[in-house]
């Protein structure tokens, strides 16, 4: 079958659902994409009204992670009273979002971290067959406009004035998609075409391995070439689910963590620390690397992390809303432990289950 | 052409204004006779108060250009470089900018008219100057009311001169503070309760209003109840602002730069605003 | 001023001799190998006979920061113990070397012109003007992300260039411009262009002006009362999307929103002005807490505002050049054509 058929399927079966839940008033949002005004571009789109419905698409170009936009639009779907006041204790409105697999995944984690609360999200999984990187596309084509660009099953159809090109599918999908295990909702309340299978990658880190195999220098030299263009337009942090402080620590103002202008040490420090407070919790989206207006390959430090928390706690962020959260659970039993003796952690306490009685044990969201 | 450059100042007197300690004067005199003879500012006005390493903040000029060359400014100590001005000593040298803004009309429109101060809380401090320049010319004006309220007697500022113009019999004073304190004679209640009752008529008047939003959005409605209009009364915005040349866009609201088009601007003409400040 | 046919290797021979002189910029397309540049990210300094090559459409990035760098030292100062000028701030040093900027193209010569309206007492900024050179390229290919000509230039214009170079099929048209460009082909020989070849640059001039719809949009959003625009209900949607990266302002050829700071490193101070975005929830926050632009909404819609409204109300034209960076590099495709569109269609709605 055509992928533009499938697509054009799953929008159609999105646009249905949304109209059912809109009119039965079993959510007051929809969380989804609306066609880009640039080829290979979406829009994310908050659907209120029924009209807008007709406005929801489907397809292989959707990089954001709409996870993102669940806390806000939750709370702007709630019964309005003052600050003041105790929270209204009647059951709140509900929110639809699309969810692939690694967005999925970061909603689990918005409900470990009690960001979100699992009985007002009304998932709508659909399986990720692996997002196109705009990005490759547009290398393949230098010096060229790209004006439209038809997905095909295992191609993709590039127009340009004066050209027109097929080009495989694949080889242009991001590099997170190429590497993702998980390309299926981990939760969903409801289902949105055919599951896609888990795939097995035998080598999920290569990348990263490629790096750890270089001298520190030469790493030293990858790092401040990578990141020597960023512009701190933080836009990869905006974009991260994760990355929801409310004043992040670049902009802290008393004490001052880092400077305002472009130092490549400023810059640096922002990214490497941005990636340490994600790890543990990270998808590998590639929401960060997507949107990134210079081309940082930034996805490069929390895939690193992913690999670190998986060797060092195997884990995988995001994977059961039940689990505990890598880095910020542990028992009550071993904060007298912890304060006490800042030596390594023996094997044992590696991996730390949350005790028997919930109440036990402390979680930081 | 604009600068950045900061006079040099050095400060000469140092005043702590309030029992907690939070509101000090500033008394600062030019470090070079050439920017001495050539500064000139009207009330309303303010500078950019700047301590090396700290930064720059934004500080209304609390004295008239009638008192005399040194400047008087009354600093509350709420971020980063007000806490630094804080720590400051006498003798120590500080950079100032300015003066910056519009400042009240004082000599075009409030001209020969009777005029209502009303301040709530630090926001007094250019009242303080608005009102010592037109004592410098009392003839030139009509009848002059102060209405002034603070939580506590111990949050009052300038004390010697609340005292000398209550003295003057040539002004109405109205002193009040929020709630009953001990060893307090004077007027108990909220500035806009206070307004309420001592308000003039509108007739040949205007009203400078500065305080909290929360004073003046209630100070507003007995005074239009009484025939006030919002073309008589004047108010002054703040917003966050850098430069303070009208470049930086950081005080915008909607088209409006608070530093360059303001910070004074009549109620009718804040309510042509976006509600942005 | 004059307009001169040159080769493509005579223009590599000018090009050679003001590097004996100049420092010559020309757009960086790949990263640099090592952090050190000494210019913005986006362009790199080439010395003698090494190659170059212009891009299609607007440079990667802008030449904004040639003239508003990202940050500019206002002054410095000393803060060690015991030093005997400490706290006395003192106006660094400043170049007064000629730059010459390569491959410019004509929306962001224009972006130099608009900028130049708010920027014009700014002493830093209008020194920049003094000591930069652009030699520009007129374009020959229209991106589908360019829409210069809706916002009153053109591919073919030259505002704002010290030398503009048009490509024709053997060569370049030469135009000088400024007396910076006069200084940069001072004793050269060059072949005076022929009548014919002046023709067709001014047939390309004569076909892709400013659209009609550039001075009717401007006229009818300056005319609309604020409110109107404010109020729109097409912010709830814009906001809602955005999600608040400085990506567009800092991109922007004419965003020149700043901040102001002082560093200190081991007792040596510097005070600097960077550049701030109107999208950052910081930006307009008081010390107090209050914020006047609390919400997303708020501040999408004020950036919109001041290019299309605020600017054109204060200065005349627009804020926007219609390079289509933004359009191109925005996380959630927000698309300042169709903003521009909505708030036409605003007016128009009764």
């Amino acid at each position: 079958m055509n992928m533009a058929t499938i697509n054009d399927q799953i929008t159609d079966e999105i646009r249905k659902e949304a109209r059912r839940l809109l009119k039965t008033g079993e959510v007051a949002a929809l969380i989804g994409y609306a066609a880009g005004s640039l080829p290979m571009t979406v829009k994310p789109l908050v659907v209120r009204c029924l009209e807008d419905c007709e406005r929801l698409v489907w397809n292989t170009f959707c990089v954001l992670n709409l996870a993102t936009y669940l806390p806000e639009v939750l709370s702007s779907v709630e019964t309005p009273y003052d600050p003041r006041d105790p929270r209204p204790e009647e059951p709140q409105a509900k929110v639809a979002i699309l969810a692939t697999g690694c967005w999925s995944r970061n909603i689990v984690i918005q409900i470990q971290e009690k960001r979100v609360d699992r009985e007002r999200v009304v998932v709508i999984g659909v399986g990720s067959r692996g997002m196109v990187s705009r990005a490759k596309v547009k290398a393949l084509f230098p010096e060229k406009d790209i004006l439209t660009v038809d997905e095909g099953d295992h191609e993709l159809v590039v127009h340009g004035a004066d050209f027109t090109e097929t080009i495989n599918r694949w080889a242009v999908v991001r590099d997170n998609c190429q590497t993702c295990a998980h390309p299926d909702p981990v939760l969903v309340d409801i289902r949105i075409g055919e599951p896609v299978s888990e795939r097995k990658n035998p080598h999920p880190f290569q990348q990263v391995e490629l790096l750890e195999q270089r001298s520190s220098e030469e790493r030293w030299a990858w790092f401040t070439a990578e990141f020597s263009t960023c512009i701190r337009c933080y836009a990869c942090r905006n974009v991260c689910p994760l990355c929801y402080c409310p004043t992040c620590f670049v902009d802290d103002a008393r004490p001052q963590w880092l400077g305002k202008s472009l130092d490549a040490v400023d810059t640096g420090l922002f990214h490497v620390l941005r990636a340490f407070h994600c790890a543990g919790r990270c998808t590998d989206c590639g929401a960060c690397e997507s949107v990134c207006p210079m081309g940082i390959n930034m996805r490069m430090l929390t895939k690193k992390l992913n690999k670190d928390v998986r060797d060092l706690y195997g884990i995988e962020a995001g994977m059961e809303p039940e689990a505990p959260l890598p880095l910020t659970t542990f028992p009550l039993a071993s904060v007298e432990f912890i304060v006490a003796d800042l030596a390594p952690l023996p094997a044992a306490a590696r991996i730390v289950q949350p005790s028997s009685e919930g109440d036990e044990s402390c979680k930081h969201g | 052409m604009i600068s950045y450059m900061p006079y040099p100042v050095r400060i000469d007197d140092i005043v702590v204004e309030t029992e907690d300690g939070s509101l000090k004067t500033f008394t600062l005199a030019f470090e070079q006779e050439r920017h001495q003879k050539a500064w000139q500012h009207v009330p309303g006005q303010f500078v950019m108060l700047s301590v090396a390493g700290a930064g720059e903040a934004p500080v209304g000029l609390a004295s008239s250009p009638t008192e005399g060359e040194r400047l008087l400014c009354t600093v509350n100590r709420a971020g980063l470089v007000t806490t630094a001005l804080h720590q400051l000593k006498v003798g120590d040298r500080l950079g100032l900018r300015g003066p910056i803004g519009n400042g009240f009309p004082l000599d075009r429109e409030m001209k020969g008219k009777n005029l209502v101060m009303i301040a709530g809380g630090f926001a007094v401090t250019i009242l303080r100057a608005a009102l010592m320049s037109v004592l410098a010319r009392r003839q030139d004006y009509g009848r002059i009311t102060f209405i002034y309220g603070a939580r506590t007697p111990g949050m009052l500022l300038y004390h010697e001169e609340l005292r000398q113009w209550a003295q003057r019999g040539d002004i109405d004073l109205y002193v009040t503070i929020d709630r009953e304190a001990p060893g307090w004679a004077g007027l108990v209640g909220f500035v806009p309760t206070i307004a309420a009752q001592v308000a003039p008529p509108p007739t040949n008047s205007v009203a400078l209003i500065c305080g909290p939003p929360i004073m003046i959005k209630f100070t507003m409605p007995p005074l239009e109840a009484i025939g006030w209009t919002d073309d008589q009364v004047y108010l002054s915005l703040e917003n966050r602002m850098k430069c303070g040349q009208g470049l930086c866009c950081h005080c915008n609201v909607g088209p409006t730069l608070v530093c360059k088009d303001g910070p004074v601007f009549t109620r009718a003409q804040v309510k042509r605003l976006p509600l942005e400040y | 001023m004059q307009t001169w046919m040159i080769s493509p290797v005579e223009l590599d021979g000018l090009i050679q001799q003001w590097q004996k002189s100049y420092a010559v910029y020309v757009p960086a397309l790949s990263k640099p190998a090592t952090a050190a540049t000494d210019c913005a990210p986006g362009w790199r300094r080439i010395n003698a006979g090494e190659p170059w090559t212009l891009p299609v459409g607007p440079t990667p990035a802008s030449v904004k920061s040639f003239y508003f760098p990202q940050p500019e030292i206002l002054m410095t100062f000393h803060l060690e113990e015991n030093h005997p000028d400490k706290g006395v701030m003192r106006e660094p040093l400043k170049s007064h070397e000629m730059q010459v900027v390569l491959g410019v193209r004509p929306c962001d010569a224009a972006s130099v012109l608009l900028n130049q309206l708010p920027f014009t007492e700014d002493p830093l900024f209008m020194a920049k003007c003094q000591r930069t050179a652009l030699v520009g390229f007129t374009c020959t290919t229209r991106l589908s992300t360019c829409f210069c000509t809706e916002m009153g230039g053109s591919p073919h214009h030259c505002a704002g260039l010290d030398l503009a170079l048009s490509p024709l099929q053997n060569g370049f048209l030469l135009e000088v411009l400024s007396e910076k460009g006069e200084t940069l082909v001072a004793g050269c020989k060059l072949v005076p262009a022929s009548e014919s070849d002046l023709a067709v640059l001014a047939d390309r001039r004569q076909g892709q002006g400013a659209t009609s719809s550039y001075s009717s949009q401007l006229e009818v959003l300056k005319a609309c009362a604020l409110s109107r625009l404010y109020d729109a209900p097409m912010w709830q949607e814009l906001g809602e999307a955005c999600i608040n990266c400085g990506a567009c302002t800092f991109i922007c050829p004419t965003c020149f929103c700043f901040d102001m700071q002082d560093e200190v490193v081991q007792g040596q101070g510097r005070r600097i002005r960077y550049w701030d975005s109107c999208m950052f929830p910081l930006y307009s926050q008081h010390t107090s807490g209050h914020n006047p632009r609390g919400k997303k909404l708020q501040r999408t819609r004020n950036r919109f505002l001041h290019k299309l409204k605020y600017f054109p109300d204060r200065f005349g034209p627009f804020s926007c050049v219609g390079c289509g960076r933004c359009i191109g590099d925005c996380p959630v495709n927000i698309d300042i054509r169709e903003v521009l569109n909505d708030l036409v269609r605003r007016t128009e709605l009764e």
